[in-house]
This record gives structure tokens, sequence and C-alpha cells, in this order.
């Protein structure tokens, strides 16, 4: 009851937007689509919804083909684009009733799936969704996506511009609704959300780079990688930057994350070249791999 | 069934929550109806007359005169010359100059037929020709006049052959231009409203976004059609009824014909524009362009609807063309039944092919909406 997809590829004109994509999603797994914008995450979401067709490849959904049985599909998955798209001019129980009875379902028959995140919402209800802040409509997205009870739920950059309390409740949620059963794809450009989910892909230009749990893709890690700091920052990535024996170089947080070429790398080397560079207060300590810094080794 | 119902009372909490559309759907077009039919009229009045007359006679004043008593024309002033006159009408001073020779009297009295010089601003074509239709009138009469006064005993004997035609004008014997106009503005605003209202309603589904979450849902194309474009098809008939109002109690227009015959053309006309509406938006993106291209085809549709001009005095390529313009037929139809009492089987022609254009337009509304690209 997972999605499985196969050499999905799609190119609009000149511009390939997927190539040869592959993988598959458990039942019941919540699985992470991680790339930048622009890597293909909405195309991919717009086929397995039965809204865009493949080029080449084929993929299924619920165990459903996604071009014959698309009729299908639609009553069984819940699709939150990543723009707000419900009516501004109608209010939130209206927006819900509305989608409901599309689905020939209603509001009561589902409540206890979307209870959690609707209460937050339920003050408001006579609220029109044009006058809700990003965090609420978030909410009222998610109700809408869930209230036909959907075997898989599709969410495509749910987080992006939402604050980090928001996001930080909505993955909650999302944990919540895994636990009932529901199959979820989630897409975003955060990497500190793909350690949330069970299993990711990072995506870029429309080929997938890795597929792993999370915890995997940073145990693949193959470099060590040290936290370098310094009084000027800019000063310090130009001066790592024109070390002869850097591998990469990154801005992480408060932190310039520095991995080296020689297998026998010595930090008080580096703090010498850099003292030399007029930098000082260098500090440069060990540290562990993120997600963040996986992709950014596999997109190089 | 009641997937459908629940978006038809979707769309109209939509339509009455849109404070900025409410008056252009319902006033507008009633401030438009009764602007248009008191100002589209063909007749021309208050034209600015002046004359020359170099007589001085009492024929000459008695021409005057003449034109002085018709309602048509105001007469101004008497050039003493004819450059004057001339510089007055570049000035846009006159529209007509009437230029009286000298010894019109004596030619009148002696030869039995005198010239007189008339001097029209053909700018606008139309209305100088109907200048020239009411001045000849008025020569005319005079000349009647003249021909008894100056008759003499010996003359009594040649009786002047005189034909007198007395027109009498069917449907509308006053030829009262609001009865004529009113039916048709009527049509340009059901026609109108219902056009750029479902022209635009599913592109803006498009714009917000809502259409893609809609394409994802179960929901069938002909559900989802019908419910959106139901609540215009009400709309049109229910400012067809407010104009049939406004038509007989401001305008007086007569309604010969049956009421019912009215609504039932009309309930499937408005089946063609919705289609037509729906067509333009399947393939526009923004609600712009959708807006100019019903607007394009509006254009068009009104001038040659016979609405102003009429059809019959088109070149014949036009003529082929108004037989692909659904507000021809409505015009005709509505003009019909109101003003001449036409029955269904006069009506039958435009209404078959009416029926036709509706399925036509509707069939290749549904088959381009595509819920998947």
């Amino acid at each position: 009851m997972g999605i499985s997809v196969s050499n999905i590829s799609k190119s609009y004109k000149d511009v390939k937007a997927l190539q040869n994509i592959s993988f598959e999603v458990k039942p019941n797994e919540l699985f992470g689509l991680i790339g930048p914008d622009g890597a293909g995450k909405t195309t991919l979401f717009r086929i397995l919804t039965t809204l865009l067709i493949a080029n080449e490849g084929e993929a299924t959904v619920a165990g459903l083909d996604v071009l014959k049985d698309f009729k299908e599909i639609r009553k069984h998955v819940g699709y939150m684009p990543g723009r707000f798209s419900l009516y501004q001019d109608l209010t939130i129980e209206e927006n819900l009733n509305f989608f409901a009875t599309i689905f020939g379902t209603s509001i009561e028959e589902n409540y206890d799936l979307i209870k959690d995140i609707y209460v937050q919402i339920e003050p408001f209800k006579d609220r029109r969704a044009g006058k809700l802040s990003g965090g609420m409509k978030q909410k009222l997205a998610l109700s809408c996506a869930l209230i036909h009870k959907p075997k898989v739920l599709f969410l495509d950059e749910p987080t992006t511009g939402v604050d980090p309390v928001s996001r930080k409740e909505f993955w909650e949620m999302l944990k919540r609704l895994q636990q009932k059963g529901i199959t979820i794809l989630v897409s975003t450009p955060y990497m500190d959300e793909a350690a949330l989910c069970d299993r990711i892909a990072l995506i870029q230009d429309g080929e997938i780079l890795q597929i792993d749990t999370p915890e995997n893709i940073v145990k693949q890690y193959p470099k060590t990688i040290y936290d370098v700091s310094a009084n000027n920052m800019y000063q310090l990535i130009n001066s790592l930057k024109a070390y002869q024996h850097k591998h990469s170089v990154y801005p992480f947080g408060e932190f310039v994350h520095y991995t080296d070429t020689r297998s026998d790398f010595n930090p008080k080397e580096l703090k010498t070249y850099l003292e030399a560079q007029n930098l000082s207060n260098i500090s440069i300590e060990r540290t562990q791999a993120t997600i963040e810094d996986s992709f950014m080794e596999l997109a190089k | 069934m009641k997937i459908i119902f629940y978006i038809i009372q979707k769309e109209f909490k939509q339509i009455f929550r849109n404070k900025g559309m409410l008056p252009i759907i319902f006033v507008l077009p009633l401030l438009q109806l009764v602007i248009l039919s008191n100002a589209a009229t063909f007749e021309v009045k208050n034209i600015k007359f002046a004359y020359i007359d170099n007589d001085r006679s009492s024929s000459s004043r008695a021409l005057i005169e003449k034109f002085e008593a018709s309602t048509y024309f105001n007469v101004l002033t008497n050039f003493p010359s004819e450059a004057i006159a001339s510089s007055a009408m570049l000035k846009g001073e006159v529209d007509v100059v009437l230029e009286i020779p000298s010894h019109f009297e004596r030619n009148l009295q002696k030869e039995k037929r005198s010239n007189l010089g008339i001097t029209i601003n053909a700018i606008d074509g139309a209305a100088a020709g109907v200048e020239n239709v009411y001045v000849t009138q008025i020569i005319q009469s005079y000349n009647k006049h003249i021909k008894t006064d100056l008759m003499q005993i010996s003359d009594t004997q040649i009786r002047p052959v005189n034909i007198d035609t007395i027109p009498l004008f069917w449907y509308n014997e006053t030829l009262n231009y609001k009865t004529y106009m009113v039916p048709g503005i009527l049509v340009l605003l059901v026609t109108m409203i219902t056009l750029f209202l479902a022209g635009m309603n599913i592109v803006r589904e498009k714009e917000i976004g809502t259409l893609e979450q809609i394409n994802v849902t179960p929901i069938k194309k002909s559900q989802f059609i019908i419910g959106k474009l139901f609540p215009f098809w009400i709309i049109g008939m229910g400012l067809l009824t407010i104009g049939l109002l406004l038509a007989r109690l401001i305008f007086d227009v007569p309604m010969v014909g049956s009421l019912l015959l009215m609504y039932a053309y009309t309930s499937i006309y408005i089946l063609v524009i919705l289609g037509m509406g729906l067509f333009i938006s399947n393939f526009t993106d923004t609600q712009q362009q959708a807006m100019f291209i019903a607007w394009f085809f509006m254009v068009i549709f009104i001038l040659m609807s016979g609405l102003f001009t009429p059809i019959e005095s088109m070149p014949e390529w036009a003529q082929i063309l108004t037989e692909f313009n659904p507000i021809k037929y409505f015009v005709e139809v509505m003009r019909m039944v109101m003003l001449k009492g036409s029955g269904l089987m006069d009506i039958l022609p435009q209404l078959i092919k009416t029926i036709v254009y509706a399925l036509i337009m509707n069939g290749l509304a549904v088959w381009s909406y595509k819920k998947t690209s």
C-alpha cells in the first residue's frame, strides 16, 4: 500500500525535470524527498497525484497504477500542494465541508483522524481562510487533505514559510498520522527536517543522489568534518578555500564545516596557516556529519 | 447530485461575499440598460441650422419659417455671405447651411422653378443622410404650399400629379427607438455578464491554485462543470427578469409575445455563452487573458449582431460570418417575440441553430477541460 516509482522521466520542452527516478516507499512509512528548489520535487508529486503524466516510466500509489487507475487513486490520496490552495473567501468550516462533500464523506465521519489538528483551529471556524495566519492555514490545508481518510498523504513543502515552532508542531502531527497507518511522502528543502523521516531520498536536478535512512546517510559520509571558527567569518571562508589541502568548505551556522583531502590531517597545521592569514580566536573541533553535509558532498 | 448542489452553494457564497463584484453583476448592467437605451438612438435632433438669404423676399422668409417650425432644426443665424457660413461650418458651429439665391421669388413666379443650395456637414455620414432627408421633406412641403399659391386661374385645368405615400410602421408604429433598442441592449447585458463571469470563474480557480486541489479529488468533470456554471445560468436568467421588468416599467416596451417562450429561448442561449466562457477559461492561465479574449469576441459579436447596424447592409462575407454569432439570434428572437409576438414556429430556425451551437460549444468545452496536464 505504499508507493513505487520506477524509471520515471519527465521533461518540459528542453528542461529535464526528472530523469530516471526510481524508489519505493513502504506502507506506513514517513518518506522524505530532500532537495533544493527546482530539484523536481513538485513535478514528482504532480505525477504521483495524477495531475501530470510522465514521459516515461511507471508508478503505483497504494498499489494502483497512476495512469490506468488514476480515478481510484484520487479517492485514496490526500495532497497538500506547496502553495496554500483553499478558498480564501470561504471560512475554515466551509472549506472543510466542501472537501468532505466532494470526497463523498462528512466531517463527522472522519473526525477522529483530523481531531488533533482541527481542534487547534476550531475556535476560528467561522473565520475566512484568507484571514488566517500561516500556521493556521497550514493546519487547515492538512485537515482538508485528511478529511477523506487517505491511505497515502502527499505533502509538498508543507513547512516552507512557516515559523520554527509551527514547523516542529507540524512534524509531530505527521508522526501521529503515521501511527494511524497513513503512508506519508513529504518534500522539504530543510535538511534538519530530513532527520525526522524514516527514510529519505536526496534529489537534485531531477536525479536521485541517494536513498537511505537519515542515520545511514550520515554514517556513509566519507570524511571527518571539523567545525572551524575565527574572529572574521568572511576572511575565514576565503582563507580556507585558498588552502591547498582543502576538500570542502561550507558555512554552517556560526561555524565553517571543513574537510581535508589528506587522511593524516593535523588540525594544528591548519591553525598555523590561518594564523598566518591574520585570523585570531581560531578554534578547530571535530564534529558529526549532518544530512546537509552529506547532501553537499553528494551534490558536488 | 449532492456534490453538484454543494458546489453551487459554494459558488453562490463566493459570489455574494465578493463585495466588489456584486454591484458589477447587478447594478452596472441595469444602469447600462437605462443609459444606453436612452442614448443609443438613430434620431438626429437639434440640428444646428443657418441660412444665407440673398433674396430677402416674402417667399424666402416663408421657407425659413418652415425650418423654424420644425422640431429637428435649431435655426441659429442668418449669415451675410457664403464665406462666413463656410468658416462657421469649419469651426463646427453649424451643421446645415441653406443658401437662398437672389431672385428666388422672381424665378418661382416667372419660371415656376428655382434652385436652393444646401450644405451639410457630413463627417458623420449617417447623421448627414438623416439631415438631408429632413431638409428635403421640409422643402417638399413648402413646395406644395407654394404651388397652390402661385397657381393662376388658367393653370387650374392642368392638375399637378402628386403621388403620396403614407407609410405604416408595423410592430413599432411610432418608430420609437427605445422599443427597438431595449430588447437588443438587454441581450447584450445578459450575454456580457454571463460570458465574462463564466470565462473568469474557472481561470480564477487556476490562478489561486484551488483547481489543482480539486483535480486530485475523485470529483467528476461533469459534476464540477455543472456546479461551477449553473450559478451563472441563474444569474443570467435573473438579469433577464430584471431587464424585462425595467423595459416594461421604465421604457414601456410592448411585450406582445409569450414570456415563456422568451425564457425558454434564453435558457438555451445562456448555455451557449457559458460553454464559450468555459472554453476560453480552459485555454487561458490568468483572469486577465480570459478577460481579453472574452472582450475580443464580445466586441465582434456585438458589432455584427444587427443591433446597431443592420446585417442586410453588411458585405456578403460578413453576413455569412454573422451566422456564427449567437448574439444575432438572440437579438432577432427577442425583437420578434417581444415586439411582433412571434410564436415557437416563427423562431424555430433560430432556436434550432442555438441548440446546435450550445451542444457544440459545451461539447468542446467539456472535451478540452482536463483534470490532468
